[in-house]
Parts: C-alpha cells; structure tokens; sequence
C-alpha cells in the first residue's frame, strides 16, 4: 500500500490562478485587514477607561486585564485550574465521545439499531443538557465525577447524531462495491463505513469541543472549587473583575486551539477531501 | 433444471421483479426473465432506459433479489472472485488513492498474489492511462479518468464473471474507442464470462458474441442475436464492415418498435398518476 504521499498535487489546486493586472499597494496590506476593526475596538476600549468615560469597575482597561492575565501565569493557582479544567474536559470528551461514535455508527449501518435508537435520541437530544446539571450533582456530588459526566452527555448526543449523519450520507455505491466483491462485514466497516463517516466524525468533534467547553464552565461555576470556570465565577463573588476577564481569555484562547488542532487533525486524516 | 442448464455459466428462470412503491407492491420492473450465460461468452444486453436493465445485472452481482424465480451461477474457482461489477455512476473511494483504489478487488477478496498483483495493476494502470496519478486521489482526477480507474479495480480481480452496466456511457469518444479495442484484447486473453449492458447498439455488437433485447415495463428479453464476427475483433475495422451495420440497423429495427411502446407506456403511467392524485390525498 502506498503512503498518503500525495498530498502535494493538491497545492497547486489551492494556488490562486487570477492574473495579476497592475501593482497594487494595498494588495500587500489586505491580510492586516482582519485585525483593523478589532484593534480599533481594543483602542476605543483603552481611551474610554482610561478617560474615565467607561465604568472600570465592570470593563477594566486592555492594559490592565493584559498585566493581570502575565500576573495570572505566574501563579500555581492557575496552572492547577487549568490542568484540572482540561483533564475533565478530556475525561468528558472520551467518556461520551467513544460511545456515540460507536452508537452512530452502529446506527448508521444496522436498521434494528437504528429502528431502537432513534426515537430514544430525537427525544432526549433537545432538552438542554445545563437543565439536568442539578440532577447531574445531586447523584455524583461535588467530585471530579459530576463534570465527567455532564460534559459526556451533552458530547454523547452529537457525537451519535454528527456520526450517524456521516455514515447515511456515504454514497449507497461504496457499499454495493464492497457487497458485489462478497466483503465481510468487518472489512464494509473498515474501508468504507468508517473513511466515509470520518469527516462528519470530525465536524462532530469540533463541535462536541466547544459545548465540552460550555457545560464544563458552567458545572465548574456551581459545583467546583477549582478550575477556570471555578475561577470566573469567584471573581464574581469577591467583585474583582479582572480575574474574570483573564478566565474569558483563557476560555477563548482554549476554544481556538481546539478549532485549529482539529483543522490538523483532518488535515492529516483527510488528505482526500476537497477543500 | 434440463441437462442443458448446467452447461450455462449464468442461468435466469422465469425472474420477476416487482418494486414496493410508496408501500404498495406496484412496480413491475421485471416479467419472465429467461436467460442463459454461457461459459467464457461475452453477452450484451441492450434496451429502452428503465426497461429494467440494471435490476437484472445487480441480481446477477447479488445486489439485488428476484421477486420470484431463479438466478443461479456456478462457481468454478475459488482463486478467483466469483463476479465483479463496473457501475454506471461514479463508484471508486473518494477515501482512497489510485493505487488503493485498483488493489481494492484484490484485497477484499483475499486474492492479493504480492508481486504477481502488483504486475497485474501496473499493467492495468499502464493501460488505462492511470500509472503516472497512481499516488492522486480521485477528487484530483477527471471524470473519465474515475471511471477507467473502476475498470481496473474489477478487471485487476479476474473474476469468473465480469458485470458491466453502461461502463463506458460518461467517456469521450475517444477514450470509449481505446478501452472498447482494451476489453476486447482483455477478454480474447483473458476468456472470463462478461455481461454487458449497454444502450449503444454499435457498442454492443462490436463487443458481444450474443446481444439480448430488452423490452420494457415490465422488462423481458425480446429476442437475443449471434454476432458473427470471428476473433480477434479489431473494433475500428469492424466499424466499417458491411456486415456490422446490417446487424446494427437489425438491432435498430427490434429496439424501434420498443422505445416507442416505452413511451407510450410512462405517458398513461403519468396520466394514470395524475388522475390518482386526489383519491390519494384523500387516502
């Protein structure tokens, strides 16, 4: 079998082939474009607090939160939020990440499956998972648990749901190529039902990230004493509001690592998608 | 079961085919199928769009079952696959590079030989024009190139029984001409038994030993025909010969009368529906 080495030819699809008409001054400034209007709110921002024209108290100065968050790193404190904030994220994430994928898939290639779960998950995939976070701590308590699982029911569902999708929309095709040559079922399932329900997989995974990231936030506000969900929420309570924002920006510097670990990820798992 | 059947490669007994549409059992697709498939023989089907067709070959390709009625297929080697079938539509994993794709018949179905395969799909890649794309995934080939590409996916396995449904239908001419005069080579040294569907009447004579008539809804074999013409076949002096357009223009004459009968039949079939649309919605 040859080594996906052929990822190269894929360049030149992705090179621009428009002309170049004439010298263009501003063609060299256009990717500095993205940054103008949100340097320019950060600076109307700085001037406002900084005049007095904004409420410090609830919107400290850029600069400020910017010398709270390099103070923020220097602490333990903050390194054991963030390593138990992502460990629960993880456990939650593999805890209901690896069943609904199985589920989907098997949902995916078996009507019986299909025909048992569907109405189950169509029923129970609406509610709002933070409604039943009450339920959630009332049975695992205050412990490490009560996290794991709130973020595992919520990744649950959609990883079942976005997996069952990448399979029903493999082409009907691939399956009656492998039929037609007698495949096993484990050989169906391994050369096509999984490569063509891969991509779905992975739009899954990228949005079971981001609601990992919000029910974990919000069972660390009421159910944790420590943690960066934890730790905004303190801010609150003690009303020291720069603390608050360090959170925020942690939370959102979290939630783009994952997006651009991900878009890795399907580079290297998907190097025969158009994209 | 006559003495002469088991002399038949392929054997169809008096198949139906009849579609569950909207829940009912109304959609005869197939009537009274009898067919014979002879040893090594290369045989074309040929008929209207929708006389059922490809039904008949994914029956054959165990895709599909009959209704009521027989398909048998005796099995001669367990070297070999015992069928493989090229599609219309688009069918090589997009998941998959070139040479992936064309090793696919042979992996899955446990007849990968190490060094004698790969010669077998170089060779094959050589000829279809695919050896210099062989590290490419489909999304960076053309159309055509896709479809040369499930060629040698099912040509690599040998198979006892090799199903073609409109193969060459998406090429360009060109590319259709080259891989006809392929097959032909292919089959003459190669000797497998083929079925063949096609809709193009020159096609299927220049390729067939026999061509079998189709008609349509509910579809049965009308008539099938001798191709006469020794082997090895040069497919673009045939084109020419006398003989070959006399046996075309016959073709043309028995398949005529069924097209029109074809449209006929979906005019009432539309007509009928329409006229059932309201007792259906009150239903």
């Amino acid at each position: 079998m040859p080594s996906p080495a052929a990822s190269s030819p894929s360049v030149s699809d992705r090179a621009p082939s428009a002309a170049v008409p004439a010298f263009d001054p501003w063609r060299l400034l256009r990717p500095l474009q993205v940054l103008i209007s949100p340097l320019v709110l950060l600076a109307l921002w700085e001037i406002g607090a900084r005049a007095g024209l904004i409420e410090t108290k609830f919107f400290p100065a850029p600069t400020t939160i910017g010398a709270q968050f390099v103070t923020t790193l220097t602490t333990a404190e903050f390194w054991n939020d963030l390593r138990l904030s992502l460990t629960r994220l993880f456990i939650g994430l593999l805890m209901g990440g690896v069943p609904g994928l199985l589920l989907g898939l098997a949902m995916g290639l078996s009507r019986a499956m299909r025909v048992t779960f569907q109405p189950l998950i169509a029923a129970l995939y609406p509610l709002p998972k933070i409604a039943i976070l009450p339920l959630i701590l009332l049975i695992f308590g205050l412990g490490e648990m009560s996290k794991y699982v709130i973020v595992a029911i919520g990744v649950f569902f959609l990883m079942t749901l976005n997996t069952f999708a990448g399979v029903t929309n493999i082409r009907p095709i691939y399956f009656d190529v492998a039929k037609n040559l007698k495949a096993s079922r484990w050989q169906i399932y391994c050369t096509v039902a999984l490569p063509g329900a891969l991509p779905g997989i992975l739009t899954g995974l990228r949005i079971c990230t981001g609601l990992g990231l919000l029910l974990l936030v919000a069972a660390e506000f009421v159910g944790a004493d420590a943690g960066i969900g934890y730790r905004i929420w303190w801010s609150w309570s003690v009303f020291w509001v720069e603390p608050m924002y360090v959170g925020l920006m942690v939370i959102a510097i979290l939630g783009f690592a994952f997006a651009y670990l991900i878009d890795f990820l399907e580079g290297l798992l998907l190097p025969w998608l158009r994209r | 079961m006559t003495a002469g059947d088991t002399t038949a490669k392929v054997v169809v007994r008096d198949v139906d085919k009849v579609f569950d549409v909207r829940g009912r059992r109304n959609f005869q697709a197939l009537r009274g199928i009898d067919l014979d498939v002879r040893d090594n023989e290369f045989l074309c089907i040929v008929g209207p769009s929708g006389c059922g067709k490809s039904t008949l070959l994914r029956m054959l390709g165990d895709l599909d079952t009959p209704s009521s009625g027989q398909v048998r297929i005796r099995r001669d080697s367990t070297a070999r696959p015992l069928s493989a079938m090229i599609f219309q539509e688009e069918s090589v994993f997009p998941w998959m590079t070139v040479a992936q794709n064309a090793a696919y018949g042979l992996k899955i179905t446990r007849t990968w030989r190490g060094r004698e395969s790969e010669a077998r799909i170089d060779d094959l890649l050589g000829k279809t024009g695919l050896n210099a794309f062989r590290s490419f995934y489909p999304h960076q080939l053309s159309g055509g190139m896709k479809q040369r590409l499930s060629l040698v996916r099912a040509w690599a396995t040998n198979p006892e029984l090799l199903l073609m449904d409109e193969p060459f239908a998406a090429l360009d001419e060109q590319n259709k001409a080259l891989l006809q005069q392929e097959l032909v080579k292919l089959w003459e040294a190669f000797r497998s038994t083929v079925v063949f569907i096609t809709h193009s009447l020159e096609e299927a004579v220049l390729l067939g030993d026999r061509v079998a008539v189709m008609t349509s809804a509910p579809g049965r074999i009308k008539e099938t025909l001798e191709v006469p013409f020794p082997r090895p076949r040069v497919v673009t002096s045939l084109r020419r010969s006398g003989e070959f357009n006399q046996l075309v223009t016959r073709l043309w004459d028995s398949l005529g009368d069924e097209v029109e009968r074809a449209r006929s039949a979906e005019m009432q079939k539309l007509t009928r529906r329409r006229d059932a649309m309201p007792a259906d919605a009150i239903g």
